[in-house]
């Protein structure tokens, strides 16, 4: 298993690899709570970048609706959690059948119907935004006045309930991205992960060379959208209030595609990047605004859009295929 | 001789035009078949009808003794039917070799096996010297390689080729046609190619069919052929002859 992990990774990319691996496990006894707090906002967007990539990336099929997925897996665990007390590891198995169904659905309706490209795309936000309406009304989870679980003082970490400080959700969530990535870079190494390359690249000739397209292409939006809904577990017990406003709006559907765009669409490490150099840039600008007294409303978002258009313009294919290039990691696509 | 491939009174009709007009022949096993005739003639219609990108209005076809017409194109790469495109369709991402590769894990699950495979079919097509390259790097020729090799790679029974030599220099389509004989003579492999260069199709096909204006117009061995007189006045011109 770990042979086949680690086949065809120079051993130059290993040596980094670890020394990112060490940093990571080590990065709760250096950091302070603020640079904890950040580090799982870069490790959640890393997932759930990483969870949408499978589609967008890996198979070529554009999701901008994925917040729905992260929005039934939370609130699904947390309604379990709630009122009936099932723990949220239990519950996660039901939040993912739930999202995987959906997925399942919007993928059936879209492939099925020869709904492809920006259609496709068009379809998600709109189920996204069905579910963000559909929730506003549904009064079990609280409805648009938002759905809270109990933050009841725990003296010490509960993992099996989720409960606890930063730094035990530090790791879930470090273990949870570690494990999408050793997933998709198996997948992308076997005939899965080929015939999605294939599909995303001319569908046609992928059809031409006996593939059956709508098979493979079930497959990823059922995994991307089980995966996704693990990140909505995590979130809904991490910061333990939804509101379908915020967990099914659209912005959330961009923010998560950002960071595997930055980083690189369809390379296993863009989403990591991406994450890493959005939330940092993010969160510099804040602290440069205000430390230059220029912090009024909308001037984040300005410089922020400045930083991802240079980006986007510089290196249309990503920042990670360019560094790893430049560092002799990798091949380009990987 | 035994049949592999049975076409019966095929028609395709898009809106008002007839594009098929009840074309029938046979391809026996283990041969090379070439279809012929003036642009607008209907070859690809006919042949994307084989290849399962369209249904036909009517007739049937029938493939190693099974009905094939109307199955999807990847259950008719599956039953064991090969195909090219004429307007190259690479995968442009990917490698050459991961190109040829996809092909090779129709019959082979394990990556290892497959790769070795898709080698192999990369060696016959004199690419495997550019298999690390990224197929949108390939000219036009190597392109044209490519889509075989891919083709290949899926084992088929029968490969269909959609005009593989338009564009290649005299040099390189003598080349072409060197490889697809050696195909048909080691494995016993069934072409049928749609091709307009006919110094490919004299040196390859054992048997030919003429369409012009959606009909067969004249079927039978290349040089019988060319010298009926309404494949001469429809098609090739009187010069062709001499």
């Amino acid at each position: 298993m770990i042979a086949r992990l680690l086949d065809g990774v120079p051993g130059r990319g290993l040596a980094v690899l670890a020394g990112l691996l060490a940093v990571l496990l080590a990065a709760p006894w250096v950091a302070n709570d603020y640079v904890l707090t950040v580090l799982i906002i870069v490790l959640y967007s890393a997932y759930t970048g990483q969870a949408w990539n499978v589609m967008m990336g890996f198979a070529g099929q554009l999701s901008l609706g994925h917040a729905i997925y992260v929005g039934l897996g939370g609130y699904a665990a947390a309604a379990l959690y709630v009122h009936f007390g099932v723990a949220p590891w239990l519950g996660l198995a039901a939040a993912v059948a739930i999202a995987a169904a959906c997925g399942a659905v919007i993928g059936f309706l879209a492939f099925r119907f020869g709904v492809g490209g920006v259609y496709f795309a068009i379809l998600t936000i709109a189920f996204a935004e069905f579910a963000r309406i559909g929730f506003d009304h549904f009064r079990w989870v609280g409805a648009s006045s938002g759905f809270f679980l109990p933050v009841a003082n725990y003296t010490r970490n509960d993992l099996w309930n989720l409960r606890g400080d930063p730094t035990m959700f530090y790791y879930v969530m470090l273990t949870l991205t570690i494990a999408a990535f050793a997933i998709c870079h198996v997948l992308l190494k076997s005939r899965i992960g080929y015939y999605w390359q294939a599909i995303r690249e001319d569908e046609i000739a992928a059809r031409s060379l006996g593939i059956d397209t709508f098979r493979y292409k079930m497959y990823a939006i059922v995994l991307s959208a089980g995966m996704t809904a693990v990140a909505g577990v995590f979130f809904a017990f991490y910061y333990n209030n939804l509101f379908p406003e915020q967990v099914f709006h659209i912005s959330r559907s961009i923010e998560m595609i950002l960071g595997p765009i930055i980083g690189g669409i369809g390379t296993l490490f863009g989403p990591l990047v991406g994450a890493l150099l959005l939330t940092g840039l993010s969160e510099a600008m804040q602290e440069l605004l205000t430390a230059l007294r220029l912090d009024v409303p909308g001037a984040k978002q300005v410089f922020y859009g400045l930083c991802l258009l240079v980006v986007v313009m510089a290196l249309p294919g990503g920042v990670w295929p360019w560094v790893a290039g430049k560092l002799g990691l990798t091949g380009p696509r990987s | 001789m035994t049949v592999l491939l049975a076409v019966e009174g095929i028609s395709k009709r898009f809106r008002g035009l007839l594009a098929v007009d009840g074309v029938s022949f046979q391809v026996a096993r283990g041969s090379i078949f070439a279809v012929i005739g003036p642009n607008g003639a209907g070859k690809t219609t006919l042949f994307n009808i084989i290849a399962g990108s369209f249904a036909p209005n009517g007739g049937s076809i029938a493939f190693d003794g099974k009905r094939i017409d109307g199955l999807t194109p990847d259950e008719i790469c599956r039953r064991g039917i090969g195909r090219t495109f004429q307007v190259v369709r690479p995968f442009p991402a990917l490698s050459v070799e991961d190109n040829v590769l996809i092909g090779a894990m129709l019959r082979r699950r394990d990556p290892a096996s497959a790769r070795r495979h898709a080698n192999e079919v990369l060696g016959r097509l004199d690419l495997f010297g550019k298999r690390h390259q990224p197929a949108s790097t390939l000219t036009l020729p190597d392109r044209k390689r490519l889509e075989v090799a891919r083709a290949l790679a899926t084992d088929p029974k029968l490969l269909l080729l959609d005009e593989v030599m338009a564009g290649l220099r005299p040099a390189e389509t003598d080349r072409m046609v060197s490889i697809l004989r050696e195909l048909n003579r080691d494995f016993g492999l069934t072409i049928l190619l749609i091709e307009h260069v006919m110094r490919a199709v004299m040196a390859l096909a054992a048997r030919v069919l003429v369409l012009h204006h959606g009909a067969a117009i004249s079927e039978g061995a290349p040089d019988a052929v060319v010298r009926d007189p309404a494949v001469v006045q429809s098609y090739l011109g009187a010069e062709a002859v001499d």
